[in-house]
């Protein structure tokens, strides 16, 4: 692997690690004030599962970068981070959770399948590990769509609420990275427009059918790196004790 | 007049047969007779076994946003989901006797239904979350070992399986005490300050003196309980006072000492005025507490109602 290329790696295995690991944060708030205790049990889960993976991708990307899982999450600011925004945003309600949940389990299991064929081995055999947890999730999800969407009223307007914040969001999961291309074209990692269509031909056809519609499509078209103001006061709370004792082994 | 008193006959024949069985060591199970007084003393015990487990999710779970490493993160997360777990099978178990969760829920968040004392205090530092896996689960690991051998089958076959997973809780949490005992001086402090606020609360949590405990011999003679709160509790002091010490924490209490004659530890007076205005619900976070709880449920009503309008109409479809 050239020198090129490795950059790029660096930064892709960055943003897969950053998306899972500002993700895991948000959900993980919900525990103990889920709306029913058997969903406090299901999202710590998913909680737990993306964590784990992000520890996973902060640790390929060690020897790149040369700093730990944990120096790489607790001692970087905003700027650094290159998830999408919309992991970044506050939890909202439980559509919005659900909802943002749903959007991204799609891509994330569409991600992996095509990660399976990685040729970076390190990659290919990450996506295998975690190809049955991302099932799960999405089935999970899957379903809190169907329910939320055709339940009440009043769950339905909250779904579309949701999603009106959320479709144009997603957008930006799809936009890549300055040197992605060179992962393409080693085989690496795969192209995000062919992947973009088939997550569209997941998600449009579920969402419609539990009753919501799309707003217009002004896709956020930002490069990662670009932060919302709610980026800043989410690693405030993430990086609080591990900042305050920067000498100690926690 | 006659039937009564053929009833009353009939019950204290019954009482005795169930009571031979008692002490013959058998389970009582789920839809066997029971006297009503064992029912409802189960339920109160097992239900506000189970409100403590839901409510016990929020001092802790307060820190998972700020968990200093990832391994932390994980290991908080996975513990405050076991506590959830906890209250669900212990709610299943209650459900056994003829509660049902709305009942159980309602005089929970209507302030009717006890639950334990300790979650009433302050979750202050990180430390605390080290402190409440060593001392608190610690203190809860006693008590459940006994309950595991309570004569009712489904909770003691909760508690077997819920021992489990606080003996991981409990070691969690003694690893992190004893790291920052031995870390940076800020540590240190932190961890000694954590101690200082937990430990007679620890003490507290095991129940009244056995003297003020009106409940234990009946509790003794059923099989519920097989131990007096003050016997859980010289357990508790035997096993974690040496450790404390010898991980060079100083123990906020100036008398306690081990008695080589009885072989006991002799603990300080215990302020008992304490406890019981906590338990009264006026300890420094029961309305900080139960306000996070009845929040969370009505945040969550309409997401309740929305599965039951899904399922209706699944139903009608």
């Amino acid at each position: 692997m050239n020198e090129a290329v490795t950059g790029a790696l660096t930064s892709r295995l960055t943003a897969l690690a950053d998306d899972e690991l500002i993700l895991a944060q948000r959900n993980s708030e919900w525990t103990g004030h889920a709306p029913i205790l058997e969903e406090d049990i299901a999202l710590a889960n998913i909680a737990q599962d993306e964590l784990g993976h992000a520890t996973v991708w902060l640790g390929l990307l060690e020897p790149f970068s040369g700093r730990s899982p944990d120096e790489m999450a607790f001692f970087r600011d905003a700027e650094d981070f290159l998830n999408v925004q919309m992991v970044e945003l506050p939890k909202g309600d439980w559509a919005f959770t659900m909802l943002r949940q749903y959007l991204f389990d799609a891509y994330e299991h569409i991600l992996i399948e095509a990660l399976l064929a990685s040729t970076y081995q390190p990659l290919a055999d990450a996506a295998a590990k975690f190809r049955g947890e991302e099932m799960y999730h999405l089935r999970h999800t899957h379903l809190w769509v169907e329910r939320l969407g055709l339940g009440t009223d009043e769950s339905n307007r909250r779904m579309q609420d949701a999603l009106d914040i959320l479709w144009p969001a997603a957008g930006q999961l799809f936009v890549p990275l300055p040197d992605d291309h060179l992962l393409v074209h080693e085989g690496i990692f795969p192209d995000l427009a062919i992947l973009q269509d088939q997550w569209v031909a997941i998600v449009r056809p579920h969402l419609t059918a539990a009753g919501l519609t799309f707003p217009a499509e002004i896709a956020n078209t930002a490069a990662r790196g670009f932060h919302t103001e709610h980026m800043a006061t989410l690693l405030a709370d993430m990086q609080l004790v591990a900042r305050w004792e920067p000498d100690g082994e926690w | 007049m006659t039937k009564i008193n053929e009833m009353t006959m009939n019950d204290e024949k019954q009482t005795a047969e169930f009571e031979a069985r008692i002490a013959r060591g058998e389970k009582i199970e789920a839809g066997d007779w029971m006297p009503e007084a064992y029912r409802k003393q189960l339920i109160r015990m097992i239900s506000q076994h189970a409100h403590s487990e839901y409510i016990g999710m929020l001092p802790e779970g307060k820190w998972i946003p700020h968990a200093p490493s990832l391994r932390r993160k994980m290991i908080l997360i996975a513990k405050v989901q076991d506590e959830a777990g906890h209250g669900q099978y212990l709610y299943h178990a209650a459900e056994t006797l003829g509660a049902t969760r709305e009942e159980m829920m309602d005089a929970f968040l209507t302030g009717k239904a006890k639950y334990s004392s300790i979650f009433n205090y302050p979750s202050d530092t990180w430390a605390d979350v080290g402190m409440i896996g060593w001392l608190v689960d610690g203190a809860a690991i006693r008590n459940q070992t006994m309950l595991a051998q309570c004569s009712y089958g489904p909770y003691s076959r909760a508690m077997v399986r819920i021992c489990a997973e606080e003996t991981f809780h409990h070691k969690q949490g003694k690893e992190m005490v004893l790291l920052y005992a031995h870390g940076t001086p800020k540590q240190r402090e932190m961890v000694q300050d954590a101690l200082n606020r937990y430990w007679w609360p620890s003490l507290m949590m095991l129940g009244p003196h056995d003297a003020d405990s009106p409940n234990t011999p009946q509790l003794v003679r059923w099989g519920i309980k097989t131990k007096t709160n003050d016997e859980v509790r010289q357990e508790f002091i035997a096993e974690t006072a040496p450790e404390l010490l010898a991980a060079g924490l100083t123990i906020p209490d100036p008398e306690l000492h081990f008695d080589e004659e009885s072989g006991q530890w002799i603990h300080g007076p215990i302020d008992w005025d304490e406890f019981w205005q906590v338990v009264r619900g006026n300890g420094p976070c029961n309305a900080e507490r139960l306000g996070a709880r009845r929040q969370a449920h009505e945040d969550g009503a309409w997401v309740r109602e929305a599965l039951n309008g899904y399922a209706q109409k699944a139903l009608s479809t």
